[in-house]
């Protein structure tokens, strides 16, 4: 890293904002536009990455102190348990149901068992993703 | 009382299992095997009873279901023939077992293993010859061959003994499956797992176009385990096995399984041409074979394993005259071909007999002297004299000479022999004349060697300073059971027509159900100044003669050349199969993963291409085309540019950006085909992979990078053009052939259905959410790869240094 990159720095800490805003807006937007968990939690990964180049990467790892490898295992975790639970309505394995709910603050919403299930895809995405970089740049 | 047949049959298996806990708590004091010795007694005295009810031409038979949906129950089927075979395995067994207590040192032999195998190989016998099933039968006759292998290997730290054995072992093994295979055509001629059975649908077999495969397949299982020309080379090299399994295995038992099976098939195969030639010129070869190589040996036991192979020659070939009865039906030409099965029969239990208490005694020669060589050996008549009169016996029985009983067999073979030249069938009359010139030539090399067992033995010089014992006639325990067998050589004589009424009719109509009445027979030692008797009396002159100027002729011997022998052929087909399967291994397994992409590939255009052009599947264009736009058509240009660019590039990186730049191109592909999700994973995923193979170019090692364009080579080229091509070809004829309406209709209910707008992401998480759940899964495992390759291989390397 040069020692003068106080420039983008500080375009990083504006840019991560926009970017993170963007990711959970394509996550969310997945169930009806394009996006979803696996895009949503690539784009999360991006603006990690930038993180990390911007700042070294203990510096990001003091701020944001999650073991990624855990997280991936966690996202996969909570993919299957959203299936099991399934089960325990007597339905098969992984059946997903919605509903349209009236909410305080957004008024009439529509909340899907699926987007539990994709949190558990993009969990796994970030923490995998992070986790090769990581170890990639770790290693060498 | 009504299953004790079947018992007996397992009683030694049983035994077998309780051997070792026997030598356990006795051993040394008392010999394992008198425990052992009582199951063959057991079993003999109970044959003995049935005696009487076979020979009143009754059979006894006893079931139980083994695996009753297939057909294959465990059975014991007694008749004339499977009693001869049982009383010899009994008998021969129990004096084997005496006389192995004798010969066997308890203090340093392990016993409990001997015995283990001899009970196994005893109980498989008898299985294989009361089994009326001829899967069980099967079963019984690869337990032979096991129990014969170990047995031979013994003495495991020798290695002629492994040497011996796995000779036998691939052999016999390699019969026996051929057998299985003849069997399992039966069994598919005949409909029936039953030998009765398949006996009483023999008009369908003998139409079928299997049958004479079947017959090949069978006949080489029989040939191999009974050492007949040109399988008999195992059985000179198991003679490495203790002296009372060459005893009993290799010279009266196993070996005569092969006669066995013939004998019992006679009934189905016999009265066709191809059976006669082949079962008596196999046997008619054999004998001469085996007497002229006997002739030859220098070791006592491999002389016996060539006369035994030549006898068993000897007994095959008059199974085979005596088949050609069936062919004649019922009548007097039928009778006198039928007396050669007679004979045949005669002279099996006559070898037993003979050659047990022979190698018996050539045991107590090796036990006593510490050799069997016969260059060392002589002058032992006076100091073991007992020893001296058994031998006698055994050799004169075995040479054919009065008043043995070898001398009654033999005469009814030169009857036999001479019958099928008086009556010829199955164009006998073109080499009619040939067989007893044949077997009147094996006949007096029979002699010869009988002499030499003899006389080189017992009389000349006695020559102490070559042999490392001091020579003395044997314990009494050891000489007891060949004398038990020498009194059985000269009591048959004597008494012909006791065997004959109570063995040999019974047996003769188990082998030719058509003489069911039996054929009137009488065995006489005397029989009138006829064309036989001046047979034998030319045989004992001319024998005589030869063997007095041995020494002038047996030179002949060198003449003939070692790459000739049969040994020779087999170790050099051994080696050959060894060093042609490792070259061509090495040959296409070059560990090159370019090679094996070739075949891959090669394969891929073959078979695809293959079943494409058979199938008529190749189409270019169909009805289902959609029309081509003007932005596809950019595309499609702009990434062939790109494809040609990573072929063509001189330096890596360009390759890594044009690959890169490929990738963007599908994306936008993915655009104009409206994919955006596509499009969007896609875009991101390229840029993380184009990253990765930037910092793997990053670190390829500095040593060895080269700046240079992929070679060409035209093997490369055809496959890759080949495989792109089929692949083509697939993807047109798929899209041609059309033949269900597409599912996708239902996914366009994906927001009634699942409450979702965006049909692919509906698909990826609810409608097939199961695929998304691994894959996700497949990523993590990913992940977790890539951190441990990379952290243990560092710690590996610090553990190296």
């Amino acid at each position: 890293m040069s020692p003068n990159d106080v420039l983008l720095r500080t375009v990083t800490k504006a840019a991560i904002v926009i970017i993170l805003t963007f990711s959970i807006y394509l996550f969310f937007g997945g169930h009806h536009n394009p996006g979803g968990g696996f895009i949503g939690g690539l784009s999360v990964a991006a603006g990690l990455v930038l993180l990390f180049l911007a700042f070294d990467i203990e510096t990001v790892r003091k701020n944001i102190p999650i073991d990624f490898k855990k997280m991936a295992g966690f996202g996969v975790l909570i993919a299957v348990l959203t299936g099991v639970s399934s089960l325990f309505f007597g339905e098969p394995f992984l059946n997903q149901t919605f509903g349209h709910f009236h909410l305080p603050i957004f008024g009439e919403t529509e909340l899907a068992t699926a987007v539990l299930f994709d949190v558990g895809v993009a969990l796994a995405v970030i923490g995998t993703a992070i986790t090769i970089i990581l170890s990639i740049s770790e290693g060498k | 009382m009504v299953f004790l047949l079947l018992f007996m049959i397992f009683l030694p298996f049983i035994f077998a299992i309780l051997t070792p806990f026997l030598y356990k708590l006795f051993a040394p004091r008392v010999h394992t095997g008198w425990f052992v010795a009582i199951v063959p007694l057991s079993v003999f005295v109970l044959l003995l009873q049935y005696i009487p009810v076979i020979s009143n031409g009754q059979t006894i038979y006893q079931s139980v279901p083994w695996i009753p949906s297939l057909g294959v129950n465990i059975t014991a089927y007694l008749d004339g023939l499977s009693l001869i075979f049982g009383l010899l395995i009994s008998g021969v067994g129990f004096l084997v077992v005496l006389y192995s207590i004798y010969y066997m040192s308890k203090e340093r032999e392990a016993l409990h293993n001997f015995y283990v195998y001899m009970l196994l190989f005893m109980g498989a016998m008898f299985g294989l010859v009361f089994s009326d099933n001829i899967l069980v039968l099967y079963v019984f006759w690869e337990l032979t061959s096991i129990s014969s292998f170990l047995l031979i290997a013994y003495w495991y730290q020798r290695k002629n003994s492994r040497y011996g054995a796995q000779k036998s072992m691939l052999i016999t093994i390699f019969g026996g499956l051929a057998m299985l295979s003849g069997l399992i055509m039966l069994s598919m001629m005949s409909d029936s797992y039953n030998i009765r059975e398949i006996l009483s649908e023999v008009h369908v077999v003998t139409e079928s176009p299997l049958f004479l495969p079947a017959m090949i397949l069978l006949l080489l299982g029989a040939f191999t385990k009974s050492a007949q020309f040109p399988f008999s080379i195992w059985l000179p090299d198991a003679m490495e096995a203790p002296t009372p399994i060459s005893a009993y295995l290799h010279s009266a038992t196993m070996v005569k399984a092969g006669i066995y099976l013939v004998a019992r098939f006679t009934a189905v195969f016999g009265g066709s041409s191809e059976w006669f030639w082949i079962v008596s010129g196999v046997g008619l070869i054999t004998l001469v074979y085996g007497s002229i190589n006997a002739v030859n040996q220098k070791d006592l036991k491999a002389l016996l394993a060539y006369s035994t192979i030549s006898q068993l020659g000897l007994i095959m070939s008059l199974l085979g005259l005596g088949s050609a009865s069936l062919y004649f039906g019922n009548g007097d030409e039928s009778t006198v071909y039928a007396m050669a099965i007679i004979a045949s029969m005669f002279h099996l239990i006559n070898h037993s007999t003979f050659k047990g208490s022979l190698f018996m005694v050539i045991g107590i020669i090796d036990h006593e002297t510490g050799t069997r060589d016969i260059r060392k050996l002589g002058g032992l008549m006076s100091l073991m004299p007992i020893s001296f009169t058994l031998t006698i016996i055994g050799s004169f029985a075995m040479a054919g000479l009065p008043p043995f009983n070898g001398f009654l067999s033999k005469e009814m073979f030169f009857t036999s022999i001479l019958t099928a030249v008086e009556q010829p069938v199955f164009g006998m009359k073109m080499f009619g004349l040939f067989v007893p010139i044949i077997a009147w030539i094996a006949s007096v090399f029979t002699f010869i060697y009988c002499m030499i067992l003899v006389f080189k033995t017992f009389t000349g010089k006695h020559q102490p300073e070559k042999i490392d014992k001091v020579a003395k006639e044997a314990p009494i325990g050891m000489l007891i059971p060949p004398a038990i067998l020498a009194i059985l050589v000269i009591g048959i004589f004597f008494f012909p027509n006791v065997v004959g009424k109570n063995f040999l009719q019974p047996a003769l109509m188990a082998i030719l159900p058509i003489h069911s009445e039996g054929v009137g027979l009488t065995i006489k030692a005397w029989h009138g100044w006829n064309t036989e008797l001046f047979m034998t009396i030319g045989v004992v002159l001319f024998g005589s003669i030869m063997y007095i100027f041995l020494k002038r002729w047996t030179v002949l011997y060198h003449f003939f050349p070692k790459t000739l022998t049969l040994n020779h052929l087999y170790n050099q087909s051994l080696e050959g199969t060894e060093m042609m399967s490792y070259k061509v291994t090495n040959k296409y397994m070059t560990g090159k993963m370019r090679d094996y992409l070739v075949y891959i590939f090669g394969f891929m255009i073959v078979i695809l291409g293959g079943a494409l052009w058979l199938s008529d599947g190749i189409t270019f264009l169909g009805s289902n085309q959609a029309g081509v736009s003007i932005y596809e058509g950019v595309l499609l240009g702009a990434m062939v540019i790109s494809g040609f660019a990573v072929l063509l590039s001189k330096s890596r990186l360009t390759a890594i950006i044009a690959l890169g730049a490929l990738g963007y191109l599908v994306s936008l592909f993915f655009v104009i085909f409206r994919a955006p999700d596509l499009a969007l994973t896609q875009l991101v995923v390229e840029t993380v992979t184009s990253a990765l193979f930037l910092l793997c170019f990053y670190h390829l090692p500095k040593l060895r990078k080269e700046v240079s364009r992929i070679q060409f080579k035209l093997t490369n080229a055809v496959i890759s053009i080949g495989v792109g091509t089929v692949v083509t070809l697939l993807a047109l004829a798929v899209n041609n052939h059309r033949l269900f309406a597409s599912i996708s209709n239902f996914f366009e209910q994906s927001y009634t259905l699942a409450g979702a707008k965006n049909i692919v992401n509906a698909i990826l998480v609810d409608f097939r959410g199961f695929d998304t759940m691994l894959e996700i899964l497949v990523l993590c495992i990913a992940g977790l790869g890539v951190y441990t390759l990379i952290k243990l291989q560092l710690a590996g390397r610090d553990r190296k240094e």
